[in-house]
């Protein structure tokens, strides 16, 4: 059985309603995964030890396990406790989880390489702790982390083809759609990776554009 | 006639066994301005971080206009009060600790739009007001990383100006500069003191000390050594100790 | 929480890790290889093997391993490469982290001060041999721990041959997820033995990073 990209064309709406959906993923998780990490830093480094302790474990877990095995948890477990999410929505809680605790560690070490003189120098204007934080603290430490933050949003782009196993119909599962009714897979795999090349190329684009502009404010 | 505004009582600091401040009293009167000289480690930074609760006492009182700052409350209570006195203590760094994220706009606006409500509109004319004080209006949208170490300085002044302070504390402002940029931060503090604004300075620079200050207070290993106009502590010294610090000093320094 | 269950089937993860350690082991193997010839490639002088180290680099970073997989898996036989499912997890996953390997190598020979190249090179070594006696023996001691970063994410990695139905850990934590009804049990028995892999080949890279450390 030789190649044949002929086939290929017919699937053009299918293959780009997956890529839409990979796309709306991507950013949907992305999102979830930045404010999720600020918000997990902030917990584990000024939350009182009874949220610090088991933010902690849940880190350690996350961290020290394969993210397949997390979809999964989070897919059987919500239907388990009565929760029946839409497969999209528990791929976006799976990844975007999943990324916050990467991203949380990043901004936590961030946090605490901010001078200690800017917490000072807030604290003397009269800005309470809190205050210091929101204001001074956490944007300093977001922005000096946006290219690593960076790379595990292109991490992440990579990974949302992870949920089609719990059945979210983006551009993997779509391919797959394709394949069982033409047997095809060669032809339709490649396509779906030129996909993924072609998105996380203007992704990679994108993010460099953030980064200057963020490098021009500091 | 003169009321005490400023008012340190026995201040005592220790960082374990190491006593870094010995019963220290101090009176600072409205618009006096003081010096306070001495070798690195004398405790003099430390008294002054003491003022604002940067580096509480040990124990000890420190009182701005009959308000006692170190007042003992409950944590929750404490934090507010903190807050609310910092307001009216003005402080300046060594190391500036501008805000490298906000324009020099962000950094002077913050606190008096989040602390004391301004508007926009007022926010902005209290920046230009205290910029053109400095004599920096045209950096008004720059970010700290496009300033030269005094224009830094000078922002950081025009901030802590910003919130209208009662007291200014610099703690070696201009220790960090290149010798060419030192004046234009003395420029500014020397417009302060004709302005008759309360000031108390730490600082390595004798001939500023002297030629602003109504006050210098020598400190060596936590306690105040000596005390008296700038006249008699740099010409006429009583102590030995003052007497060998301000000779090193000179030896060290030059002129 | 169902110990019962727990006790009942841990036999079957304990069989399904050793086949994780198995793919973990190879692939380790495989990614180093080609790391090492993708870095080398990407630093060559000829113009033609640093466009093929760094095509390769771009396409297997730039997408899914998950689809570089399936490409190898199930597109394979009709580009006349027949591979078992497990022989096609080793293959794939390996040759994707290799260029991730291939980047953190490069990036580790980089790393090493320009002084000691030119250092090596005033004395009249060759190029090759500045590489082989100055650079690269600084650069592997700097390249152990983020290579360990790398194998990290690689054993967590091997889960996606579950896909192509390698009875591995995240394989059979699935199975029994869809037979027990206990999706936290089966997870915290599976993530269990996972971390308890990572720790293991965490321990031996900080042993090696000391013991390359002190030579």
């Amino acid at each position: 059985m030789g190649l044949d990209f002929s086939v290929v064309p017919s699937y053009f709406g299918v293959l780009l309603q997956g890529m839409g959906l990979t796309i709306a993923i991507t950013i949907c998780a992305g999102i979830l995964s930045f404010f999720g990490g600020i918000v997990f830093a902030v917990a584990a480094l000024y939350a009182p030890m009874i949220i610090r302790l088991p933010m902690r474990a849940f880190a350690f877990l996350f961290m020290g396990t394969p993210l397949l095995l997390q979809l999964f948890l989070i897919y059987f477990g919500l239907i388990q406790v009565g929760i029946d999410l839409p497969a999209f929505v528990a791929g976006v809680i799976g990844l975007g989880l999943h990324f916050a605790v990467y991203n949380s560690e990043l901004i936590q070490a961030s946090i605490l390489a901010v001078d200690k003189g800017q917490y000072e120098g807030a604290r003397t204007l009269g800005l309470s702790r809190g205050q210091t934080v929101r204001r001074i603290i956490i944007p300093q430490a977001v922005r000096a982390v946006i290219p690593p933050m960076g790379n595990n949003m292109i991490a992440l782009l990579k990974d949302s083809a992870l949920v089609s196993v719990i059945g979210v119909m983006e551009l993997t599962l779509a391919a797959q759609q394709a394949i069982s009714r033409t047997y095809r897979p060669f032809e339709f795999y490649l396509a779906v990776a030129f996909c993924y090349y072609f998105i996380n190329l203007a992704l990679e684009a994108g993010l460099r554009h953030v980064e200057r502009r963020i490098a021009a404010s500091r | 006639m003169t009321t005490s505004f400023v008012k340190i009582k026995n201040a005592a600091k220790s960082f374990g066994n190491l006593q870094v401040l010995k019963d220290i009293n101090l009176t600072v009167d409205r618009g006096q301005i003081v010096a306070i000289i001495g070798p690195s480690g004398s405790g003099k930074s430390t008294l002054l971080r003491a003022i604002n609760e940067l580096d509480p006492l040990t124990s000890g009182e420190v009182w701005l206009e009959g308000v006692q700052i170190n007042r003992h409350l409950p944590p929750r209570q404490y934090e507010a009060h903190v807050n609310q006195v910092r307001q009216d203590i003005g402080m300046v760094f060594q190391h500036f600790n501008l805000f490298p994220h906000l324009t020099v706009r962000g950094n002077i606006t913050l606190a008096p739009r989040m602390l004391k409500g301004l508007t926009e509109a007022q926010a902005n004319a209290l920046v230009e007001e205290q910029l053109t004080k400095v004599g920096l209006l045209e950096k008004i949208d720059e970010y700290p990383s496009r300033l030269s170490g005094g224009q830094k300085q000078r922002v950081a002044i025009a901030r802590a100006l910003a919130m209208k302070p009662k007291v200014m504390l610099f703690d070696e402002a201009t220790s960090a500069l290149d010798p060419e940029l030192v004046e234009e931060v003395n420029m500014v503090m020397k417009q302060l003191a004709d302005e008759h604004m309360t000031m108390i300075i730490v600082t390595h620079e004798m001939d500023f000390a002297a030629s602003v200050c109504d006050r210098v207070l020598f400190m060596d290993q936590g306690v105040v050594v000596e005390e008296g106009p700038p006249s008699v502590i740099f010409q006429n010294p009583v102590e030995e100790r003052t007497r060998n610090f301000l000779r090193k000093h000179l030896a060290r320094n030059g002129g | 929480m169902d110990t019962e269950l727990i006790l009942r089937v841990y036999p079957f993860f304990l069989q399904a890790a050793v086949v994780t350690i198995q793919l973990s082991i190879l692939t380790t193997i495989l990614g180093l290889t080609c790391g090492a010839l993708g870095a080398a490639a990407r630093m060559s002088r000829s113009w033609v093997l640093r466009a093929i180290g760094a095509t390769y680099v771009s396409i297997f970073r730039g997408t899914p391993a998950l689809i570089q997989l399936f490409i190898l898996y199930f597109g394979g036989p009709q580009i006349g490469i027949q591979l078992d499912a497990f022989e096609a997890g080793v293959i794939g996953l390996g040759v994707n982290i290799g260029a991730y390997m291939a980047e953190t190598m490069r990036g580790a020979i980089e790393s090493v001060d320009k002084g000691q190249r030119e250092a090596a090179r005033t004395m009249g070594l060759s190029r090759a041999q500045a590489m082989r006696k100055v650079i690269l023996p600084q650069a592997m001691r700097l390249m152990i721990r983020p290579l360990g970063v790398n194998i990290n994410a690689l054993i967590k990695g091997t889960a996606l041959v579950a896909a192509i139905s390698v009875v591995e850990l995240t394989y059979t934590a699935q199975r029994y997820i869809g037979s027990t009804y206990k999706p936290f049990e089966m997870f915290l028995l599976s993530g269990a033995l996972y971390m308890i892999i990572i720790y293991v080949v965490g321990i031996g890279i900080a042993w090696l990073d000391r013991k390359a450390r002190i030579t």
